[in-house]
């Protein structure tokens, strides 16, 4: 078969893959012309990265036929899948940290002028090749990891949540370089969370649901509900909760729960202020890097501040490590469930750590009070703890609600929530945003730092905008529309264009000792 | 993008890059200068005569410290390098026994192709069963021991007279001792065209990040199995510089794998892998051994070196971990 | 029909990965049981009651070691100086029969310095974050140094195994029950119980499985490291005053080749080198295996080497099968 007769540069059919018991692709297909950007797209669990794992070789199928150009391939490595074509960015980018840029380029056998003329494309020229990988900050790694994949030239690019961790001015070059592409000879698989993305720059997007591909959308205006349609299959909820926000404006005079003076840490944060009350959410809007991670740390006991104070109902308070914290009522969610989670034990015991960590409890456990405590906090989170014996075979979502449910088992004083949802289907993204309600109904205070501004109207009362470690604005929810936020996020008056220095210096600021996200399955082969 | 290029570009990159990477190696090298200063002091006639000494004793070691430092770096450990050590150089000593120096030659090169063989089945192990390297080498470092064992199973055999005098003696000068120009050429003659080419790099990549490394494409396996292959290389060696130093083989394991996980500490390798190289462990060898000396040129217990060997590999990591957190905090 | 049989015989291959996993101390028991067949098909009518107290007597030294090292790897850790610290008090007990304090006066001696030795071990890897198989291992040489020393200042005083000690570990109460399960039994039922019911056990596979989750869960990982070293240590002092009783034997080198297979008995039970996974059950069966196998070469009249041959073989074979069985996912 010619490209002519096939027309499609990708043609994957009935891919299937099981781990153990867990059946992660039935049979996917995915067929993608030249010239398109065309989206992957499925709640959590749905298969979209471990097609794409497969794809690209980082792991072998059970099933299926894969197809480049018409020609059957097999891929057994990265490596070979690079030689025929296909070449993947991933959410965690595969770049050693111990080397050199230039060792990494290397290592992939990757042809530095166009890699330099790509990297100019998204503002990094000036980047030196001989800084060690691990001194940069995440987003450029990302960056440097794009850049190497195009200067390979692959028939087929595949990019995995390119865009998760990326401040916002970098999402749009790349936005830009991938919309480029369209109409050439060579193509992108993209995967996102984000819709609006997915709008700009697809031309169709195929649609996984529980390991099978369920539909292919033509990209355009309404599409997206198709596409959440078949997302979700039968449980149609297309609108958040509207969650009854009671007109909770603060007498003046009221002691709030936790009052944040005049807080600094490092280079990152500058005299931090502000004022959270007891039945409160607080949403924390910034782009990448600008003070909120300092932020999180600070409050939840990881870091110390290097000035400033921190007032828990009118006493102040100092956190020299996160048990402080805990003590003093502020409880952390962590956007990384491998960093929060016990991954190789129950359930059970992930939800009661806390309760055991102090030394007055290194005694004999009840087992029976631990039990009512346990069960009660995975039935108010509907947790699915089928798979309770070992965390790491529940879903992404599932795993979130066990780190949620640590805290509300004991009573939840004030919640420090760092991008909850990150990478989680959206049903569990509704349950945690009527949760963090429900919670701040009940007289907790809640304060939520979260990456898609849509989320700000839905679940917070009010929300501080941090940019460059200081809080630039506070808006109300009323007017806590994405445009709004996106603006004081970027520190703008009006609507104005970007100015350059300011896009740098974002990327820049971007911490880099920010651990690469997320859990994989294990894929490197004996 | 200003910012940016302040951060990256300096007056003088290189230096600062070279200070920066291999300040721990600098920090050993004057360590190393301090203690043979101190040497001198407590030893007035410490000389050439000694140093020749030095060259012969830090030999094993030294090639143990190599092989154990190319495992680590490439992340993984080798439990197995003593009782290799002691295998080899009991195969050495026995073939060798009452052979022509030209036999010798041949039985020196089949010694080093069996701790190639040894390591290359180690490695072949971590990757075939994907059980940890410290149990897998553990459990071998029992087996070549054994081996050892059955090979003789009292300390004898023979060296040859020219692997003897290969390694005794002074070249050209007399504070040139033999054996220390014979470790650097070997280490070196392998060591640095091999840590330059791709497969060195592949090295520090299966070392640093075996994902990332497994989707730039490297092959995590065969890279694991070279890896131990040329730790076994110089394991022979090691064990091959034991016979020539004692003129016997014995086929009881010597100290030398801890204290080869000790060396690669001191020389600046990560236990983590990925980061550091095989010249920082030989200077810590030398370091190891000089404190010994010391200690009995001062008439103390020799039995305080241990102690002291011991306080100072702990006591060095606190230091660094301390430094550490400075840096981070 | 044919499909029903596959599935099912599908099951039957996960249900026995699941127990292998979840249970290993079931089939580890069928292990024994195999090597006891051996034993008595080899040598018919050797396995007998006495038989069996000589074979626990031997066992519970080396399963109180892999204690120390179950322990230990629950929490991603490992500790190389329970040999040391065993010979030590061994030792330093004898020598200290004719002090006025008598035998009760060196063991408590012998305990206070086995917890300081622990003490050392946690605040290096708790407080310091040196990584534990560096920390024990300095302190290892710290402990065979120190304790050399001591050889040579006491040399003369004419050092004997206390009876005492003899009995606790050699004694056999009606030539089957060994008198050392007067030890054993507690301490095992206290760890046993410990690891399930406490919150300190649960620490212990908290910080193994993820140390970062334990922190931000409030959790002060060096408080529990700390404790854990001193048992560790303890536990060590009191292994080696059974060993020197055993063999009514005092040297500081007695337990040295004990430490190797301390960790093998550990991994064969089951414990995860990485933290987070084991149990001291299956140490004790792994202890048992470990001494029933060197029985059984010794009854084969295979050369004693072959032993060590033997156990690294074992050692390697287990691990890959339950590697096999964990890592799927």
């Amino acid at each position: 078969m010619t490209i002519a007769t096939s027309g499609l540069v990708l043609e994957a059919t009935g891919i299937s893959k099981t781990y153990g018991a867990v059946v992660a692709l039935k049979s996917a297909s995915l067929a993608v012309r030249p010239g398109e950007v065309h989206a992957l797209m499925g709640a959590n669990g749905a298969g979209k990265s471990t097609l794409v794992k497969i794809l690209t070789g980082a792991v072998r199928p059970d099933g299926g036929s894969i197809a480049v150009r018409g020609r059957q391939r097999t891929v057994h490595s990265p490596a070979e899948a690079r030689h025929g074509g296909l070449v993947s960015v991933y959410q965690d980018p595969a770049i050693i940290p111990d080397l050199d840029i230039r060792a990494n380029l290397r290592l992939t056998e990757t042809p530095l002028e166009p890699f330099r003329h790509w990297l100019a494309e998204f503002g990094l020229a000036d980047l030196d090749l001989s800084s060690l990988a691990r001194r940069l900050p995440l987003a450029s790694l990302r960056v440097i990891d794009l850049a190497r994949a195009l200067a390979i030239e692959p028939d087929v690019l595949m990019l995995d949540e390119m865009t998760a961790a990326l401040p916002a001015n970098l999402t749009e070059r790349v936005l830009e370089v991938i919309g480029g592409m369209r109409g050439g000879d060579r193509s992108v698989v993209f995967i996102s969370h984000r819709m609006s993305e997915i709008g700009s720059v697809c031309d169709r997007a195929t649609v996984l649901r529980e390991g099978e591909t369920v539909g292919v959308v033509d990209v355009s205006a309404g599409s997206e509900e198709r596409i959440v349609d078949l997302m979700l299959g039968q449980i149609v909820e297309h609108s958040m909760p509207q969650a009854e926000h009671a007109a909770q404006r603060q007498d003046g005079d009221r002691t709030p729960r936790l009052s944040v003076q005049a807080l600094s840490q490092g280079t990152k944060l500058h005299d931090v202020s502000f004022d959270l009350h007891a039945g409160e959410v607080l949403g924390v809007v910034a782009l990448e890097g600008q003070g909120q991670d300092e932020l999180f740390q600070v409050l939840s006991g990881g870091k110390r501040p290097s000035s400033g104070q921190i007032v828990v109902d009118g006493t102040s308070v100092s956190f020299r490590h996160p048990a402080d914290a805990i003590r003093a009522g502020l409880v952390y969610v962590a956007a990384d469930r491998a960093e929060a989670l016990l991954m190789q034990r129950s359930v059970r015991e992930n939800i009661a750590l806390p309760f055991i960590a102090r030394i007055g409890r290194w005694g004999l456990i009840d087992l029976h009070r631990e039990r009512r405590t346990v069960d009660e906090a995975v039935s108010r989170l509907q947790i699915d703890a089928r798979a309770g014996n070992e965390v790491r075979r529940l879903s992404g979502g599932n795993q979130q609600k066990v780190t949620i449910a640590r805290w509300v088992a004991g009573g939840v004083h004030t919640m420090l929530c760092f991008d909850p949802t990150r990478g989680i289907d959206i049903r569990t993204k509704q349950q945690i945003y009527v949760l963090l309600r429900e919670l701040a109904e009940a007289g907790a205070a809640v304060l939520l730092y979260t990456s898609e501004l849509k989320e700000v109207q839905l679940v917070c009362d009010r929300a501080i905008v941090i940019f460059g470690g200081q809080v630039v604005a506070e808006i109300d929810r009323a007017d806590a529309d994405e445009a709004t936020l996106l603006h004081a996020a970027y520190h703008l008056q009006s609507g104005a264009a970007l100015p350059e220095e300011l896009a740098a210096t974002a990327v820049v600021a971007t911490g880099g000792e920010e651990p690469a996200a997320a859990t994989h399955e294990p894929e490197v082969p004996a | 993008m200003t910012a940016l290029a302040v951060t990256t570009r300096r007056r003088n990159p290189d230096l600062a890059e070279w200070a920066r990477r291999d300040s721990w190696t600098i920090g050993l090298i004057v360590l190393l200068g301090l203690l043979l200063g101190f040497t001198k002091l407590v030893q007035p006639n410490y000389g050439a005569f000694g140093i020749q000494g030095l060259g012969i004793s830090i030999m094993p070691l030294a090639f143990a410290a190599v092989a154990q430092a190319i495992v680590v770096i490439a992340g993984g450990i080798d439990l197995s390098i003593g009782s290799m050590m002691a295998l080899t150089s009991v195969v050495a000593a026995t073939q060798m026994e009452g052979q022509s120096g030209t036999f010798g030659v041949a039985v020196v090169a089949g010694v080093l192709l069996l701790g190639i063989a040894l390591g290359a089945l180690n490695g072949g192990l971590v990757v075939a069963t994907r059980v940890p390297d410290i149990i897998v080498t553990l459990a071998t470092s029992f087996v070549w021991a054994g081996l050892a064992l059955l090979v003789t199973a009292a300390p004898g055999g023979a060296a040859a007279p020219w692997l003897m005098s290969l390694t005794t003696g002074a070249f050209l000068s007399d504070w040139l001792p033999k054996a220390a120009i014979v470790l650097v050429v070997i280490v070196a003659a392998i060591w640095i065209p091999l840590s330059r080419s791709r497969l060195g790099v592949s090295l520090y990549a299966v070392g640093s990040d075996q994902l990332a490394a497994f989707r730039s494409g490297v092959a995590i396996g065969r890279t694991k199995v070279i890896a131990y292959a040329i730790a076994g290389l110089f394991g022979g060696l090691a064990g091959l510089s034991l016979t020539a130093s004692t003129g016997i083989g014995t086929p009881v394991p010597g100290p030398y794998t801890l204290q080869s996980v000790a060396a690669v500490v001191l020389g600046g390798v990560s236990l983590a892998g990925g980061r550091g190289g095989v010249f920082g462990p030989i200077v810590a060898v030398i370091v190891l051994q000089l404190i010994q000396n010391d200690t009995t040129f001062l008439g103390i217990d020799p039995n305080y070196a241990l102690v002291v060997q011991g306080v100072i590999l702990v006591g060095v990591l606190i230091l660094g971990s301390l430094l550490e957190s400075r840096r981070a905090g | 029909m044919a499909a029903v049989a596959a599935s099912g015989r599908g099951r039957a291959a996960a249900a026995w990965r699941t127990t292998l996993r979840d249970r290993p101390i079931i089939p580890l028991i069928g292990l024994l049981a195999l090597l006891v067949l051996a034993i008595e098909a080899a040598d018919f009518g050797i396995v007998t009651p006495e038989w069996a107290g000589v074979i626990v007597r031997a066992s519970i030294p080396l399963a109180i070691l892999a204690g120390c090292q179950t322990l230990t790897m629950l929490t991603g850790g490992i500790d190389l100086s329970v040999a040391s610290v065993a010979s030590m008090a061994g030792f330093v007990t004898a020598t200290l029969v004719n002090s006025p304090g008598g035998v009760a006066q060196g063991i408590v001696v012998v305990l206070v310095a086995a917890a300081l030795v622990g003490l050392v071990n946690g605040v290096g890897v708790g407080i310091f974050r040196v990584h534990p198989l560096i920390t024990t291992l300095g302190m290892s040489f710290v402990v065979d140094g120190l304790a050399n020393v001591w050889q040579l200042q006491t040399v003369q005083t004419g050092a004997g195994v206390p009876p005492v000690l003899r009995t606790m570990g050699s004694g056999i109460v009606g030539d089957v029950v060994p008198y050392s399960l007067v030890v054993f039994v507690p301490l095992a039922a206290a760890i046993m119980l410990g690891l399930r019911r406490t919150g300190y056990g649960r620490l212990l596979f908290a910080i193994g499985d993820n140390p970062v989750a334990a922190r931000l869960s409030g959790v002060r990982s060096w408080q529990v490291l700390v404790v854990l070293y001193v048992i560790s240590a303890l536990m060590a002092a009191v292994a080696g005053l059974l060993i020197s009783g055993l063999t009514n034997t005092a040297s500081v080198t007695l337990v040295d080749t004990s430490l190797l297979p301390s960790v093998a008995a550990a991994v064969i039970g089951g414990t995860s080198i990485f933290g987070g996974r084991g149990g001291f059950g299956g140490t004790m069966v792994g202890a048992l295996i470990l001494t029933v196998l060197s029985a059984l070469i010794t009854v084969l009249g295979m050369p004693e080497p072959t032993n060590q041959v033997v156990f690294g073989s074992i050692i390697v074979i287990v691990a890959a099968a339950y590697t096999r069985v964990t890592s799927e996912s």
